[in-house]
C-alpha cells in the first residue's frame, strides 16, 4: 500500500500515543489546527487534549518544559512548526536538554523527542527555508535523525522514543506529499546509513529532502555509463562512518550532498573525515553540492539557484570522475 | 523545622559559604563561586514548608538551596573541589549542584533557564496525577528574560503545581533592578498573567517560610501555581571577580543591620530559647560539620581522564533514574 510521508508520521506518533501512556505530544497548533503541515490531523479527536497539548507560541517554554517531563520520567513529543523557530528554543535544546546529563555527572537523562520540519523549496524566504540539521549535529548530548523515505518516517520515532537521551527529528517539508510503499522488514538502526542504489564508480553521500535528488542524479549518470553509489546517512549525530567509508574504498570518489550552507557543515564534516580515513583510497578531491551562501530568497528562480539540484548533483560527480585514477 | 533548626541552617550555609570563599582565595575551588551570604533566610525558609519529596529547581547562586534539601555539605564541597564524590560528579561545580535522590534539579546558570524545566517537572506530575509541588528559584534579573513570562504564562494556562520563587536581592549581577525593569514592582508584573502573587521580607526567615506554607498551600489545593517575591540583598559581591562599582558602602552596611542570622537569634534570645552558651554550641557544631566537608573533599578522589568522555549519552551501564 502506498502511503505519504505525513501519515507515516502521524501513523508512528499514534502507535506511540496508543503503546505507551507516558508518550504525549505538544506543540504549536498541532491540535484544534491539526498540525501546520498536518501531521497530528485527528490526534486531538482520538487522544484528547491532554495528550495532544496546543501550546501557546512558546518555543523555549514548551520545549523546555519538554526536558522537564523527560526528566521526571515520561516520553514527550515536542513539534517545533519549522527549524527556523527552534532558534528561540536553542537555550533548552543545548545547555538544557544536551547538557544535563553531563552535567549531573550522569544521574539525569533527558528522553525526549524533538520533531521540526527544515529545509527550503516552498518560496517560504529567509526565515522558513534553511536546514540548519548540521549545526544542530555538532552538539554533543543530542541525536539528529533525518528520514528521507516513507519506511523511516513511519519507523524512525519509536527508537528515538525508546533513546535515553534527546533525539531530534529533521522532517524535510518537500518530503511530507511523497508517496512510497512501507517495506514489511524490520528498519535498519537509526543511527546506521543505509545504501540507496548500489553503484561502483563514485559514491554520493545524502540525506533527507536531498535524497530524491541524489538518486535522481544517479539515474542519469548510469546513463552515461557512470555508476553511482547512493548512501542515505539517516543520522547525522552520530555518523555511521563505517557505511561511507567502506562504499568510498571501493569507489575512490566521493561527492557530498547537502541542503545546509558550505561552510562549518556537515558537508564539511563529511569531508574531512572521509579525508581523515580515505585519504590515500581517493582517485578525486571529494566534491560538494550545497546550498547557496545566501539567506533563502523567495524568488522562485533564484530559490532554485540557491539549492542543490539533480543537474548541479550530476555536474559535481562528473567532474569528480573526471579525475585521472 | 523549628525556629532554632532553621537558624542552625542558616548558620550551616553561612559558614560554608565563607570556608568556600577562603579556600577560593587559596584556589582549591576555581570557575565562578557565588555566595548567598545575607540570603540565607530564603533558602531555609522555602525549603521548611516543603516535603522531602518536592522537586525544587535552582540557579548558579544555589549552594544553599542544596544544603536544605539534603544534599550533603561533604558533597557540595566535594563537587566545588571538582572531585569524584562531588554531587555531580565533578561535572558541574558550584553552578550545577545535581542530586536527583533529593529531588534537587541543578544548578542552572543561564538566568531564566530553570523556568521551563520546572515547569515540565510540574506537567509530568500533573499527567500523572502525583501531588507534588515544584519550585522554581530564580532572581528578579529572570524576570527580564523572555523564559519567565513564557513559563510563568504557560504554567498558569495548564494550572501546574508551580511555586516561582523570585529571590530579588536588587541586582541583576551588577545592574540594579532600577536600571533594567521599567516597572519595578514584580508582584504585579507576575499577577498580569493570572496567578496568585504576593512578597515577603526575604531577610526574615519566618516571614519567608509564611509565604512559602501559603504558595505551597494554594499550589496543593489544585489553585494553579504562584508566585512569591522574596526581597533580600545580598552582602557579598557578585561573583569573586566583582569589584562592586555599582553600589554604595552604606548601602550594602545599611542591609547587614538587618541580617538574617541576627534577626533570628534576637528573636530566639528574647524567647528564651538561646542563650550565649547554646548560640557558641550551634555555631561550633556548623563548623564542625564544615571543616569535615573540606576534610574529605581535601581527600577526594580525581576522576581518571580516561573518562572524560563519560555522561554525554547514556550507556548500557547506566540506568536512566528518573
Amino acid at each position: 500500500m502506498s502511503i505519504t510521508c505525513r501519515d507515516a508520521m502521524r501513523e508512528a506518533i499514534r502507535q506511540a500515543l496508543i503503546a505507551d501512556d507516558r508518550v504525549f505530544m505538544m506543540g504549536e497548533d498541532i491540535g484544534a489546527y491539526g498540525g501546520c503541515f498536518a501531521v497530528s490531523k485527528g490526534l486531538l479527536a482520538e487522544f484528547g487534549p491532554d495528550r495532544i497539548r496546543d501550546t501557546p507560541l512558546s518555543e523555549s517554554a514548551f520545549v523546555g518544559a519538554g526536558v522537564g517531563a523527560a526528566m521526571a520520567g515520561m516520553r514527550p513529543i515536542v513539534e517545533i512548526m519549522t527549524v527556523n523557530f527552534s532558534l528561540l528554543a536553542l537555550d533548552q535544546i543545548l545547555n538544557n536538554a544536551a547538557t544535563l546529563r553531563h552535567m549531573s555527572g550522569g544521574q539525569i537523562g533527558v528522553p525526549l523527542v524533538i520533531r521540526m520540519t527544515t529545509g527550503g523549496g516552498r518560496q517560504l524566504a529567509a526565515q522558513h527555508s534553511h536546514s540548519l540539521e548540521g549545526w544542530y549535529a555538532h552538539i554533543p548530548g543530542i541525536k539528529v535523525l533525518v528520514p528521507a523515505t516513507v519506511d523511516d518516517f513511519r519507523h524512525m520515532l519509536q527508537p528515538a522514543l525508546d533513546d535515553p537521551d534527546p533525539v531530534l527529528i529533521f522532517e524535510h517539508a518537500l518530503l511530507y506529499n511523497a508517496e512510497g510503499e512501507l517495506s514489511d522488514g524490520p528498519s535498519p538502526p537509526i543511527d546506521k546509513a543505509v545504501v540507496r542504489r548500489a553503484g561502483k564508480d563514485i559514491t554520493l553521500i545524502t540525506y533527507g529532502g536531498s535524497l530524491a535528488k541524489t538518486v535522481q542524479a544517479a539515474e542519469l549518470l548510469a546513463a552515461e555509463g557512470i555508476e553511482a553509489d547512493v548512501i542515505d546517512l539517516r543520522s547525522l549525530r552520530p555518523l555511521d562512518d563505517a557505511t561511507y567509508m567502506a562504499s568510498v574504498r571501493r569507489t575512490h570518489r566521493a561527492v557530498i550532498v547537502d541542503e545546509g550552507w558550505r561552510s562549518g557543515s556537515i558537508s564539511a564534516e563529511l569531508s574531512a573525515r572521509i579525508t581523515e580515513g580515505a585519504f590515500y583510497e581517493l582517485d578525486a578531491p571529494v566534491g560538494r553540492v550545497c546550498s547557496a551562501e545566501v539567506p533563502m530568497p523567495y524568488a522562485k528562480h533564484l530559490e532554485e539557484a540557491a539549492l542543490p539540484s539533480t543537474s548541479s548533483i550530476v555536474a559535481a560527480a562528473r567532474e569528480a570522475m573526471a579525475e585521472d585514477a | 523545622m523549628s525556629d532554632l533548626a532553621m537558624l542552625r541552617t542558616m548558620l550551616l550555609i553561612r559558614r560554608f559559604e565563607e570556608r568556600a570563599a577562603q579556600l577560593y582565595g587559596e584556589s582549591k575551588i576555581r570557575g565562578f563561586l557565588h555566595l548567598c551570604i545575607g540570603e540565607e533566610a530564603v533558602a531555609v525558609g522555602v525549603s521548611a514548608a516543603l516535603e522531602p519529596d518536592d522537586n525544587v529547581v535552582s540557579t548558579y547562586r544555589e549552594h544553599g538551596h542544596a544544603l536544605v534539601r539534603g544534599v550533603g555539605a561533604d558533597a557540595v564541597m566535594a563537587e566545588m573541589f571538582g572531585r569524584s564524590e562531588g554531587c555531580s560528579g565533578g561535572r558541574g561545580g558550584s553552578m550545577h549542584l545535581f542530586d536527583v535522590q533529593h529531588r534537587f534539579f541543578g544548578g542552572n546558570a543561564i538566568v531564566g533557564g530553570g523556568l521551563p524545566v520546572a515547569v515540565g517537572l510540574a506537567l509530568a506530575d500533573h499527567l500523572r496525577g502525583v501531588q507534588r509541588t515544584t519550585v522554581c528559584l530564580f532572581g528578579e534579573g529572570a524576570m527580564a528574560e523572555g523564559e519567565f513570562h513564557e513559563s510563568v504564562n504557560l504554567a498558569t494556562l495548564w494550572h501546574l503545581p508551580v511555586v516561582f520563587c523570585c529571590e530579588n536581592n536588587l541586582y541583576a549581577m551588577g545592574s540594579a533592578l532600577t536600571r533594567t525593569e521599567a516597572n519595578t514592582d514584580l508582584v504585579l508584573k507576575a499577577a498580569a498573567y493570572g496567578l496568585a502573587a504576593w512578597s515577603a521580607d526575604g531577610m526574615d526567615v519566618r516571614a519567608v517560610h509564611d509565604a512559602m506554607r501559603r504558595a505551597v498551600t494554594t499550589v496543593r489545593d489544585g489553585s494553579g501555581p504562584v508566585f512569591v517575591e522574596m526581597r533580600t540583598y545580598r552582602f557579598r559581591a557578585h561573583s569573586m571577580y566583582d569589584p562592586e562599582l555599582y553600589r554604595s558602602k552604606d548601602e550594602v552596611a545599611e542591609w547587614k543591620h538587618r541580617d538574617p542570622i541576627d534577626l533570628e537569634v534576637g528573636r530566639l534570645r528574647v524567647d528564651g530559647l538561646l542563650d550565649d552558651a547554646g548560640l557558641s554550641a550551634l555555631q561550633d557544631d556548623v563548623q564542625r560539620e564544615v571543616e569535615a566537608a573540606v576534610l574529605a573533599a581535601e581527600n577526594g578522589t580525581d576522576e581518571p581522564v580516561e573518562q572524560l568522555t563519560r555522561h554525554v549519552y547514556a550507556d548500557a551501564a547506566e540506568e536512566v533514574r528518573s
